[in-house]
Order: C-alpha cells, then structure tokens, then sequence
C-alpha cells in the first residue's frame, strides 16, 4: 500500500503541493486526474524520491520511503514516463533490458535479451525492432517500448505518466488495454497521472483528483460520474464553466 | 553608491556560490570512483567518443600550427639572424605550451560541448530521471566514466599533438625553408628535456578532467527547453576554456618557475 499524508511541495513562490494526502491499496490501479500543471507528475515523483517534499510522508508497505534503501526501494518500482524517456545511445532491448544488464539484477547479456524481447511480444512488437535505435520509432512505439522497459523487471509498483498524451485515439486505445492487461496479469499497484477521460475509464479500479495542490475527492471508478464534487463533474465533462477557474 | 556595492557584492557571492556547488560535484564524483559499480561499457564508450574521434581534429590543429610555428619563427629569427633556431622553438612552443592548449581547447570544443548538449538533453527528456528509476545513479554512469576517459586519453591526445605539430614544423622546415630533415630532427631531440614532455602530458590529464567535468556540470545544471540546453552548451564550452587556459598558466608556473 502506498499513503502520502500531508505532503507539501514548493517550486519558489509556487506552491504546487498544499497537504496532499492519497492513499493507494496493494494490487489497485489508482488513476489521479486534475488539470494541466496541478503538480499530478510530481506527486508520482515525490514516491520515487525524484523530487523531494518539504513536509509529510510518504509510506510504501508501511516503511518511510525516506529511510528505506534506495536501490531495493527503486527495484520495485517500474515507471513509464510521459515522453518515454528512452535513452538515444542504446538500441530498444537494451532499453527495455536496462535494469537487467547492470545492478543487483543483471543477467547474461542474452538471457537479458531474450527477457527484452519476451516483453516487446507483451506490448505488441516483434523481435525486429529490438536492434532499432528509439528514434527509429513512431511516437506510439516508443511509448510501448517504455511500456515494455517500465515492466520487464516485474516490478510491484508501476507508475504511468501521462501514458495516452500525444498519440492519436486508436493507439491511445490500444496502450490503455495494454495498460489494464498488464496491471491486472501481474497483479501490480499501479498510480497513472492523466486528463485523458478514456483512459481513466479504460484504467482505473480507483480515482483521485487533485486540485490546488490537494486530493479533493477519491473514489472507486464507479463513483466518479455521481462523485457530488463540482470540480469533479466540471473536469469530467470538460466544461469551461465552474468552480475550476479557466483562462479564455 | 549602496546599489553598486550590493550588485558587486552579489556577484561575488553568486561565483562563489557556483565554485562551492562544482567543487561539490568534483567530489562526488571522484566519490564515484572509489565506489562499486562500476560501468565499463560506458567507459571504454567514453574513451571512444574523447579520445578516437577526437584523433582527427587534433591532428590537423597540431599540423597547421607547428606548419605556422616554423613559418613565424623563421621570419622572425631572420630579423637577428637566427633562423636556425627553428627546430628548437618549434620543439619547445609545441611540448610545453601550443600542443596541450590547443588540443585542450579543440577538445572544450568538440568534446565539452558535445557531451554538455548530450546530458542537458537527457534532461529535459527526463532520461536522467528514468536513469534514477532504474537504481542507475547518473553521476556513476554518465560523469564518472566521460571524466575517467578525460584524464586518461588526453595525455595521449596531447602527445599525438606534440608529435604531429613537430612534423608540421619539420614538414615547412625541409621543404620550404631549406633544412636538413636529419639535422632537423637531431635539433629537435636534443633541444627537449623529460620536464618538458611531463609537463606536456600533466597538462593535457588536467585539461581532459575540466573539459569533460565541465560538460557534465553544466549538462547536469540544464534548464529546462531548447534554451536551456543552448545555454548550458555555451556555459560550459566557455567555462572549459577559460578554466583550461588559467589552469595551464598555473601549471606552467609550476613546473618553469617554482
């Protein structure tokens, strides 16, 4: 289980986290939905230790992820970040074989590939794109890549950054499935970080929204569309009218 | 009166400020070295990436300017009759002071920048945040292995160039200016001292570690965006020279004057 209490960040003047609290059950698949810009990556980042709160904690399986070992800590984690993070230097297997060709879980450089094109089959790509360089590939492609990479260690923890964002809606579609497949088959917590409605539908067993630097409403996917949150409803049906203020 | 001092006074604090954060980034990684894992991939990629393909432009640095070296000295050694002394001047002006600075320059050029862009890049990309999520600590596997290839293949760099501007000078010498080629190259070893090499080799090993360390600083400093990663190339192509050129004042004061 993952819980965040009272979590603050700062950016300067700019006040991004304001007590977020969020908490995350073993094997759920939480989606938190909220504005561009309403810290939504950060929160994920702050688990990761990528950024570090100014105030709360952050709990995962109970221990204070501050003063637990960092490589163990990291090893459970597997993330697929926004703009796929891949490295331009390496060929796609060793970027989805990343983890397994260096650290405490390095294998034989061929049994790592093998692995790697085992999950590259997993999100729907054959063996021959595995001596391809990331820029070779299609947007769509590379996020399955990063897919491929955030998984292939089996970790316990995934985190989806903005999974769907730039890609048209059939392979938006297509990386949400997987998403869900993935998540449910190797039985993962997982926290995905969009505004993408389909894909939070497509995702989620649970929703947050943050909203001024604060999780203002949480609930089973089931609930969301009888949330009784007007900024819920207002971000759900994308209405430009409502409490949530727009620029026009 | 107030306002100037406290501008003057933030500045100071500003470099002093910026000295502190790299002397700490110097620490970490010569930290890094003494820590496991190591990456040796990235090593021997490194060594690659400075110091072979660096070969061509040093070369052809070093050629031209010991061909000019020669040139200059001939003409101006004709004003008190000493154009003999060619051999020696090119010999001496290449080991001790063109051959490192240059190719530490060349390098802040090619290398610095290439590598500044490069992580800058990976920055705003958010590779190096993906490198920490996979337990791969970016400092041990982008900094440690670019500045160990530094330190290491630059003293060869160095000597390539060293050799390379003497037979530029060599070349001018025996076929424009009329020198035995023999005699040439007897002048020439004779005139240099072990001290002169050592001091050659000890350059370049300083100017690799800065010219790679500053690369990786500024790549790792990045601000976010196009120009971000433009501004960081130029700092640290700047910051590498005029680091390069300084220390090679102190270090020829150290090995000439003390």
């Amino acid at each position: 289980m993952i819980r965040m209490t009272d979590v603050h960040k700062a950016f300067g003047a700019n006040k991004v986290l304001r007590g977020a609290n969020l908490t995350v059950p073993t094997g759920q698949s939480m989606v938190v939905i909220g504005g561009s810009g309403t810290g939504k990556s950060i929160l994920i980042k702050c688990i990761l230790g990528l950024v570090q709160p100014d105030s709360g904690t952050i709990e995962v399986d109970g221990q204070d992820v501050t003063r637990v070992p960092r490589d163990a800590f990291l090893a459970r984690f597997g993330m697929l970040f926004q703009g796929g993070a891949l490295f331009d230097s390496l060929p796609v297997w060793q970027n989805v074989a990343f983890r397994l060709l260096r650290g405490s879980l390095k294998r034989p450089r061929a049994e790592a590939r093998e692995i790697a094109i085992e999950k590259l089959r997993r999100v729907g790509m054959g063996p021959d794109v595995a001596d391809r360089l990331p820029a070779e590939l299609s947007g769509g492609m590379q996020k399955r890549v990063s897919l491929a990479r955030a998984i292939c260690a089996e970790p316990e923890i995934i985190f989806f950054d903005e999974p769907t964002t730039g890609l048209d809606p059939i392979m938006a579609g297509v990386i949400n499935d997987l998403i869900r497949e993935i998540v449910t088959e190797m039985g993962a917590t997982a926290i995905t970080i969009t505004h993408d409605m389909t894909s939070v539908r497509a995702i989620a067993d649970q929703v947050a929204m943050l909203h001024g630097g604060q999780i203002r409403w949480t609930g089973p996917i089931a609930d969301l569309d009888q949330s009784g949150d007007p900024y819920v409803d207002q971000f759900i049906h994308g209405r430009p009218t409502g409490p949530i203020e727009t620029l026009r | 009166m107030i306002r100037l001092l406290a501008a003057i006074g933030a500045g100071v604090l500003g470099l002093l400020a910026g000295l502190g954060r790299l002397t700490l980034f110097a620490a970490e990684t010569v930290s890094h070295a003494v820590r496991p894992p190591f990456y040796g991939r990235e090593f021997l990629n490194a060594l690659v990436q400075v110091g072979y393909f660096s070969l061509p432009v040093v070369g052809l640095t070093a050629l031209f300017t010991g061909g000019a070296l020669a040139l200059q000295i001939y003409a101006g050694g004709a004003r008190f009759s000493a154009e003999a002394v060619v051999p020696q001047i090119v010999a001496i002006g290449m080991v001790r002071e063109l051959g490192p600075v240059l190719v530490g320059l060349m390098i802040a050029a090619r290398v610095t920048s290439s590598i500044a862009a490069e992580i800058a890049t990976m920055k705003v990309t958010e590779q190096l945040d993906a490198l920490v999520t996979l337990s791969t600590n970016p400092m041990k596997y982008l900094t440690l292995p670019r500045v160990l290839a530094g330190l290491l293949v630059m003293p060869v760099l160095v000597g390539v160039g060293d050799i390379i501007g003497i037979y530029g000078g060599y070349l001018v010498g025996t076929r424009s200016l009329g020198f035995n080629a023999a005699a040439y190259l007897q002048n020439t070893a004779d005139f240099l001292e072990p001290l002169d090499i050592i001091s050659s080799l000890t350059k370049g090993a300083v100017f690799g570690v800065i010219a790679t360390l500053m690369g990786c600083y500024y790549g790792m400093h990045s601000d976010r965006g196009a120009m971000g990663v433009g501004r960081a190339t130029k700092g640290s192509v700047v910051a590498a020279a005029v680091l390069i050129l300084a220390a090679n004042f102190l270090l020829t004061n150290l090995f000439f004057t003390a």
